[in-house]
């Protein structure tokens, strides 16, 4: 059974960018053809999984308030069925780093990450969170969150609008409804793109780092 | 006002005597180096009845081993002060009874706002082990009971055998990256020990690099709910030593602005003190009433929450033509519903119970702690810069300080409350009245200071907002230094919380109203 390109009820495939992506990922999973009845049962999970996907609320600074304001009255998210936030990484589905990381931080980000369950996803809000933003070049700023955890969408903005995090989180959606929940095709995919590289992250003895991840 | 140097055996006895005179209010303790003439720091003080401002400056030339005479016994904010500038430094004050990094790992190499600080990656890369707290280094001694059993004891540094627990940094209830360790006695809490710097930007470093109007930039993100007045402050700071007077429009403009700006504040502190309570609805009211004020500001300045909107001798662009409409539009929708908010939340049971007599601070502590903003007004306080030292347009105003006097949770929640009202009573006198002219006087391209000392304070949306700057002529500041709205605030905590329960730490916090970026800057 083949995967389908992915459909978000309220904005047409053709106008979302960056499909190439998630052709690209549809490609690799079709290689693999997969079984009618798995397949059938991938496509409901998945309805499931992206019509409710859980945050945790981390918000570190500015674009934590036009989180919020997303939430609240006008924006509202709860109709794409993101309204439930979670302030326990165990229950989360999802990780919205909005806000600048610092060194003191970075530590406490790496192991919120590592406390949520799989499948997880991380969405890098705002500039700082995407590269240090304005605060790049200063002696206590992470330049990036994805240098210490793989990041699925980023948002661009200082602070990014509501709207540019509501189409954000559409994105995630579709990527989320291009995966195969059963077996860990996906898992081992992100398991590799999981940065090891020891010049970003010094100070950890490498062996270390990767006996946690085998756990 | 520049300051007065001293040297440093005459600081002690020059100290007491200011504090006896009256100058009870430490607004801010500014660490400077000097480079070739040392290290040292500028120490600003007010006398809280007589408004009197002096500046008190102290330098040593010892670069090893910098120490300086602590002032924590009289003044107690200078505890956290003390804890800051010996961060950026190194300057030790002798004397202090927890000299602790208070901004940054405990395991960092040197102190950054040196002016030879290495700044490399290599000296200080991102660790990604966890930092060990300092009082985890146990003092453990071996002991016998009287049964003739050897046990070992462990005493732990800052809170003896007391039991810890931790919240934050991430924690709903912290509005931010906050970190509090807690030692309770049951549901008591016996002591707290803060944690901050998880969000510590190096905005006054970064800045020393920077050209002026870059560092505007800077101020909109230190706190976000008065990115106006923060902005205000360091325009005005550079307008005034540049000499540059800006047009009446202008200061109509960045009034207006403000107070916008400071009623968006207090909104989203209702909000969020609701949230943290347990009240969803009031917290969807408050956000709802909020748009509003952003849909102004989106069309004025561009932008919703950041609206980098003051620049140097003026504003960004001028007010639309239908703004005063909006505005008075909004101001009389605002009126009808803050009786709302009073239905739903402020006269609501479990509010009242939470709140009424819960976390009292007192007349006394909060100038000691120099707990400016609406938290100093709840404990009787006349604390308001717009008042104290009135700029841009409050003294043509007419407006009334809210002063409440209990300085408990319900009392820091009502001043705000009331001064979404009196804000917008500023307001509706300003709006019609609007003068013609230019937006903005035009500027050198490339601005400089003349040398010399400066600082400015406005009243932010959540205490006293202080800019201080030292220039030595060149197109970027030698020394900028924010006074944090949000520091003495959290330096209080401990006195606040003494024997509160640990419930109320949250129905506290809440009210206290701190934004963490700027108290970690």
């Amino acid at each position: 059974m083949e995967m389908k390109k992915p459909v978000i009820k309220s904005i047409p495939y053709e106008e979302f960018k960056d499909n190439e992506t998630l052709e690209a990922l549809i490609q690799e999973l079709n290689k693999e053809r997969t079984n009618v009845l798995v397949g059938k049962l991938d496509d409901l999970i998945n309805w499931g999984r992206s019509n409710s996907l859980w945050s945790l609320t981390f918000a570190t600074s500015c674009c934590g308030i036009e989180f919020m304001a997303v939430g609240a009255a006008r924006y509202d998210f709860a109709r794409f069925g993101f309204e439930v936030t979670r302030n326990s990484p165990r229950q989360a589905d999802l990780i919205m780093v909005a806000g600048t990381i610092t060194h003191k931080m970075a530590p406490v980000l790496k192991r919120l990450y590592d406390q949520m369950a799989e499948p997880k996803y991380v969405v890098a809000v705002g500039g700082c969170a995407i590269s240090g933003g304005p605060f790049k070049g200063s002696y206590h700023v992470l330049n990036g969150v994805d240098k210490i955890i793989p990041v699925d969408v980023y948002i661009p903005g200082c602070p990014p609008r509501p709207e540019a995090m509501l189409y954000g989180m559409m994105q995630l959606q579709r990527k989320v409804k291009v995966e195969n929940f059963f077996g860990d095709k996906n898992r081992k995919h992100k398991r590799s793109e999981m940065p090891s590289d020891p010049i970003i992250v010094t100070n950890v003895p490498i062996s270390q780092n990767e006996n946690s991840e085998e756990k | 006002m520049s300051p007065t140097f001293i040297t440093l055996d005459e600081f002690r006895p020059r100290m007491e005597e200011l504090r006896r005179s009256g100058m009870d209010f430490l607004r801010d303790i500014i660490g400077m180096d000097w480079e070739a003439d040392g290290l040292g720091a500028i120490y600003a003080l007010e006398n809280s009845s007589t408004k009197e401002n002096i500046q008190i400056a102290v330098r040593c030339a010892n670069r090893e081993k910098p120490q300086i005479p602590t002032v924590c016994d009289m003044w107690s904010v200078a505890e956290f002060y003390e804890r800051e500038v010996y961060d950026f430094y190194g300057i030790e004050f002798s004397g202090h009874p927890d000299m602790r990094r208070l901004f940054l790992r405990n395991d960092w190499v040197g102190y950054p706002l040196r002016k030879d600080y290495d700044e490399s990656e290599a000296i200080n890369p991102i660790r990604m082990e966890s930092e060990t707290p300092e009082d985890l280094q146990r003092q453990t001694e071996i002991e016998e009971d009287e049964a003739r059993e050897l046990f070992v004891k462990q005493t732990n540094k800052i809170f003896g055998d007391q039991y810890i627990i931790n919240i934050g940094p991430q924690h709903p209830a912290t509005h931010g990256v906050l970190r509090f360790r807690l030692a309770l006695d049951g549901e008591e809490i016996r002591k707290i020990d803060v944690h901050c710097g998880y969000i510590h930007r190096g905005i006054e470093k970064l800045s020393e690099k920077l050209t002026y109007p870059q560092i505007l930039a800077f101020t909109d993100r230190l706190d976000y709910l008065s990115a106006h007045q923060n902005r205000h402050a360091l325009c005005m700071c550079i307008e005034k030593a540049m000499g540059l007077e800006v047009t009446d429009r202008t200061q109509y403009i960045r009034t207006i602005m403000d107070e916008l700006q400071r009623i968006d504040s207090h909104l989203l502190f209702l909000s969020c003190a609701a949230m943290d309570l347990g009240a969803i609805t009031a917290f969807i009211y408050g956000f709802r009433d909020r748009e509003k004020i952003l849909d102004i500001f989106e069309e004025v300045t561009g932008g919703r929450l950041i609206q980098n909107y003051n620049v140097i001798g003026g504003v960004q662009a001028d007010i639309t033509p239908d703004f005063a409409k909006k505005v008075k539009e909004y101001c009389q929708y605002q009126k009808k519903k803050i009786n709302e908010y009073n239905d739903v939340f402020t006269n609501n049971t479990i509010t009242r119970k939470r709140m009424i007599g819960v976390g009292k601070l007192s007349l006394e502590d909060a100038i000691s702690y120099g707990c400016t903003g609406g938290t100093g007004r709840a404990s009787g306080w006349a604390c308001d810069v717009r008042k104290r030292h009135p700029y841009a347009l409050y003294d043509k105003v007419d407006f009334k300080e809210i002063i409440y006097t209990n300085g408990d949770c319900y009392d820091r929640y009502l001043v705000r409350l009331d001064e979404i009202l009196e804000s917008i009573h500023i307001i509706e006198q300003l709006i019609d009245n609007i003068p013609e002219g230019d937006y903005k006087v035009k500027t050198k391209p490339i601005i400089r200071i003349p040398e010399g000392q400066y600082s400015t304070s406005v009243e932010g949306s959540r205490g006293e907002f202080g800019v201080f700057i030292e220039s030595h002529g060149d197109k970027s500041p030698y020394r900028i230094k924010f006074r944090p709205m949000g520091l003495p605030l959290v330096a209080a905590m401990h006195k606040i919380l003494k024997g509160a329960k640990i419930a109320d730490l949250i129905a506290i916090g809440a009210t206290l109203d701190y934004v963490i970026p700027d108290i970690d800057r």
